[in-house]
């Protein structure tokens, strides 16, 4: 495309601004009011969540190009920063939904007036197929419609154009709030049969490189590798039309660079840096930087129960007792973070997750224990972490082994590259000792119990099985918060885990985020990808 | 030598170079699979079941057996086809058509510059052995093979954009503002200037001339030595010596009979040295965010991506043949004793 015919597709409202746009340096133009530069270490490999393979940086596309039947309504933290609040539910392109007193049917209509880019109104047809190609295309999708008990086509019924139902086979708290992540969103149905095979009945190559939404924000460009750009939906009806009118995201791979670019004013928004450099930026006090604890999200050490030590629970406790969590904390966290040690109790006094467990450094009681258990001569243990996150978790595992060598035991330390880490420690289960960073989209204990507690789950590296878990895990994970068994069951299950420590939690990590001064409404998402629909941006 | 017989050998150097090609795809390909890592659990996403990444598996046919596997990715690439990358989302073909430029274009203006400080110091150092230029000459090799590339990298970013301000930001290959021109060759500066816009070919030029010069730095030793080292044996040989006793000119002497003899191994080596930074300047590309073909070859690798390391092995390969091709013909060129046939 030529530069002159770029602008003309930019829209009337917005030509007056355009002409000294041109004129202007490249740094003036990043100042431009109306338009957002992100930097960002890596970009969307898809336009279409549902894809196989789609990268995490691609959930964004599904944030701000596409619409979802409900959203997350949003709370201010206590130092006032924005996060989606999933346990109160907003109406996105559902206008309203109805729950059926057993809890086995929902009824949506569909807000009035509200179309796709191509000026089709959206329908409950269109999220009919939608979820249709969601729960049927497999893999990633599938398996997160699923967490809300969205298993089949069947379930999904567009009872006219502004009626959807979704029939239940069994009250699940999941599920409203499944609704509202990146995935299920809602298709221009009409546009994406249009570019249907018969080899590919969900037109998974046209929707990969050309999005069909709704979403506040329509795709402008996409080089992959090196830029997404999105120019805002002017008739976006499905919320507050967005403050800012143009967002470029560009690709940079190298985190000093982007530090650059940001303390240069040549981007306003900075992402995934090095927790050392958000906290110098943030000690400089000339940048907004964010840090939001990740929901459901712990930085921990994993002891894998196949390693005959770790079989024995004093060896595991006093693994937990050995660990030097304010040096880490300090050292290799830069304090970005909500600390996960030094708990009161073996019995927690809440169910709030996650929280601290109740281990602190003490050499004397893991020397005690590792007395108790037989092991006073100390053992030999491969430490491993995956490469992928060096920056945090490399100085983490330094620190870790000096400490264990005070206790007589020997680790020693191994980097697994990214992919082979998945294998090595997710699907094959095979590694020691290593750092664990999983996170949950959606917060509740038994949901984080599903994943990493229970018995050969992906994310149970550590090979722990306890049936008293499996049994309270199933009874919760359906279960209303308010239900009367809910608490005394899940004080039950934390006690589990802080007894039996097959996850050491080290800390609740933050989201940093680096904005300039005049950057406002960052949004804190599960997803962790930038939502570009709340930002505004005022006038240097 | 007669035209039809040059055209004969180049056709004879290329049938040459078949069953190496064929050899680099057959081990290639078992390579990728010998990798650990695997591909179906990296791509099945985090959330993943023992089914879903089942799915993926035979979503990405690797359920099939090696033969198999093996006879479909021939097959393809038979028909041109260099299969999908999984990890960027698209056809392995598009991979390369946009990034193999990117780096070409990069690696030819790094060599540029590097040619033109390494030759002219290498020939002064050589003619004043022990000198101050000499010295300047020992220096900058040194420092070129020593300062990691990344370093270099990060110090001019932090130096001309961060401190001075007179570079532009290291946003990869053109600035926010700019579009890239309509694409013809691929090279943004002669895609700019073909589209006669004088602007984005200033922007393009300049986004391109720190990662060069950094590139340069550390490619102009190797260089630099061997124009010395090629020199000084040249000047110390009869030849020379006879020259300057029949009393020619100093610059007839230098550069006829003893650069233009000294030409052959600085010729090897640049062969290497631009085979090499097209590889592997991916340490450049990251600080200065450039789309290449280095870091591409990399990510790939990293997450197992078969078919995206498969192209690019091969595409590679099919550059060397070519290069390794160019430098001979330049050989005959320079030195008419050099018979392409030996």
């Amino acid at each position: 495309m030529r530069r002159r015919d770029f602008l003309k597709t930019m829209g009337v409202a917005s030509s007056a601004a355009v002409i000294p746009f041109l004129k202007f340096l490249p740094a003036e133009a990043a100042g431009r009011d109306d338009t957002l530069v992100v930097v960002s270490g890596n970009g969307p490999n898809s336009m279409d969540i549902q894809r196989k393979g789609t990268n995490r940086p691609s959930y964004q596309i599904a944030v701000n190009l596409y619409d979802r039947l409900v959203g997350y309504s949003t709370k201010t933290l206590a130092n006032g920063t924005l996060m989606y609040d999933y346990s109160k539910l907003e109406p996105e392109a559902a206008e309203s939904w109805v729950v059926s007193p057993d809890g086995m049917t929902i009824t949506f209509k569909m807000r009035k007036g509200a179309t796709f880019w191509d000026g089709a109104p959206i329908t409950a047809y269109d999220v009919k197929w939608s979820f249709d190609r969601a729960v049927s295309l497999g893999g990633f999708p599938t398996v997160q419609m699923k967490a809300g008990s969205l298993e089949k086509p069947e379930q999904f019924e567009a009872l006219d154009a502004d009626t959807f139902v979704i029939k239940l086979t069994r009250p699940d708290k999941m599920t409203l709030p499944d609704l509202g992540v990146p995935v299920p969103i809602i298709f221009n149905s009409e546009l994406a049969k249009k570019h249907a095979t018969a080899d590919d009945p969900w037109a998974t190559e046209y929707l990969h490189r050309t999005p069909a939404g709704s979403g506040a924000f329509m795709l402008e460009r996409w080089d992959p590798g090196q830029q997404v750009v999105y120019k805002r939906f002017e008739g976006w009806k499905n919320g507050e039309l967005p403050g800012i009118s143009r967002v470029i995201i560009r690709e940079i791979p190298s985190a000093s660079t982007r530090r650059a670019l940001l303390e240069k004013g040549d981007a306003d928004v900075s992402l995934e840096m090095p927790p050392k450099d958000f906290a110098e930026l943030n000690a400089s006090g000339k940048y907004t930087i964010t840090g939001v604890p990740i929901e459901n999200s712990m930085i921990s050490i994993g002891l894998n129960l196949n390693f005959e030590p770790f079989a024995n629970k004093l060896v595991r406790q006093a693994i937990a007792y050995s660990v030097p969590y304010d040096q880490i904390f300090k050292q290799a966290a830069f304090e970005r973070g909500i600390p996960l040690w030094g708990g009161k109790s073996l019995t927690p006094a809440t169910i709030e997750w996650p929280q601290p467990f109740p281990y602190n450094t003490d050499y004397d009681k893991a020397k005690a224990l590792l007395t108790e258990a037989g092991y006073e001569q100390g053992f030999e243990v491969p430490l491993s972490f995956n490469l992928g996150l060096a920056q945090w978790s490399e100085p983490m595992c330094l620190l870790l082994q000096e400490s264990l060598e005070k206790v007589g035991i020997k680790a020693t330390i191994e980097k697994i590259p990214g992919a082979n880490w998945r294998t090595a420690a997710l699907v094959e289960k095979k590694l020691p000792m290593h750092i664990k960073d999983f996170g949950g989209w959606l917060n509740y204990p038994d949901y984080y119990s599903f994943w990493v507690y229970q018995k050969d789950r992906l994310f149970n590296s550590m090979n722990y099985s306890n049936p008293e878990v499996e049994k309270i895990t199933d009874a919760t994970l359906k279960m209303e918060v308010s239900d009367p068994q809910y608490e005394p069951n899940i004080k039950k299950l934390l006690s589990i885990f802080f007894e039996d420590v097959p996850l050491i939690p080290v800390y609740q990590p933050y989201l940093d985020v680096a904005m300039q001064k005049n950057i406002t409404g960052y949004q804190y998402y599960a997803h962790r990808q930038l939502d570009c629909r709340s930002f505004n941006k005022a006038s240097v | 030598m007669k035209r039809n017989d040059k055209l004969r050998i180049i056709f004879g150097r290329l049938t040459q170079a078949i069953p190496s090609i064929i050899g680099i795809i057959i081990v290639t390909f078992i390579l990728t699979r010998a990798l650990p890592g695997d591909p179906a659990v990296y791509f099945a996403g985090p959330a993943a079941t023992e089914k879903s990444i089942q799915e993926i598996r035979t979503s990405l046919g690797l359920d099939k057996s090696m033969l198999e596997q093996f006879w479909i990715y021939a097959s393809n690439l038979a028909s041109g086809d260099l299969g999908v990358s999984v990890s960027t989302g698209l056809s392995v073909k598009e991979e390369l058509i946009r990034r193999l430029p990117a780096s070409l274009e990069l690696t030819f203006l790094a060599l540029l510059f590097s040619i033109g400080v390494a030759l002219p110091l290498g020939i002064a150092a050589a003619t004043r052995p022990n000198s101050w230029v000499d010295q300047l000459c020992r220096i900058v090799v040194t420092a070129g093979v020593s300062l990691p590339v990344f370093f270099t990298g990060l110090f001019m970013v932090y130096l001309f954009y961060y401190i001075l301000g007179i570079a532009p930001a290291p946003l990869g290959r053109l600035d926010i503002i700019y579009l890239s021109p309509p694409s013809v060759t691929g090279f943004y500066t002669i895609d700019a200037l073909l589209d006669g816009d004088i602007e984005t070919f200033g922007a393009a030029l300049s986004q391109m001339i720190l990662p060069a010069i950094t590139l340069g730095i550390f490619t102009l030793a190797p260089l630099a030595r061997m124009t010395r080292g090629a020199m000084l044996q040249v000047l110390s040989s009869d030849f020379i010596r006879t020259a300057r006793a029949s009393g020619l000119k100093r610059s007839t002497v230098l550069y006829t009979y003893a650069f233009r003899n000294a030409l052959l191994p600085i010729l090897t080596t640049l062969g290497m040295v631009f085979s090499f930074m097209l590889g592997s300047n991916v340490l450049v590309e990251k600080v200065f965010a450039w789309p290449g073909i280095g870091s591409f070859a990399i990510e790939a690798l990293i997450v197992s991506d078969y078919a995206a390391v498969q192209g690019f092995v091969l595409a590679m390969a099919i550059l060397y043949v070519l290069l390794n091709l160019t430098i001979d013909i330049i050989y005959t060129l320079v030195d008419p004793r050099v018979g392409l046939e030996s």
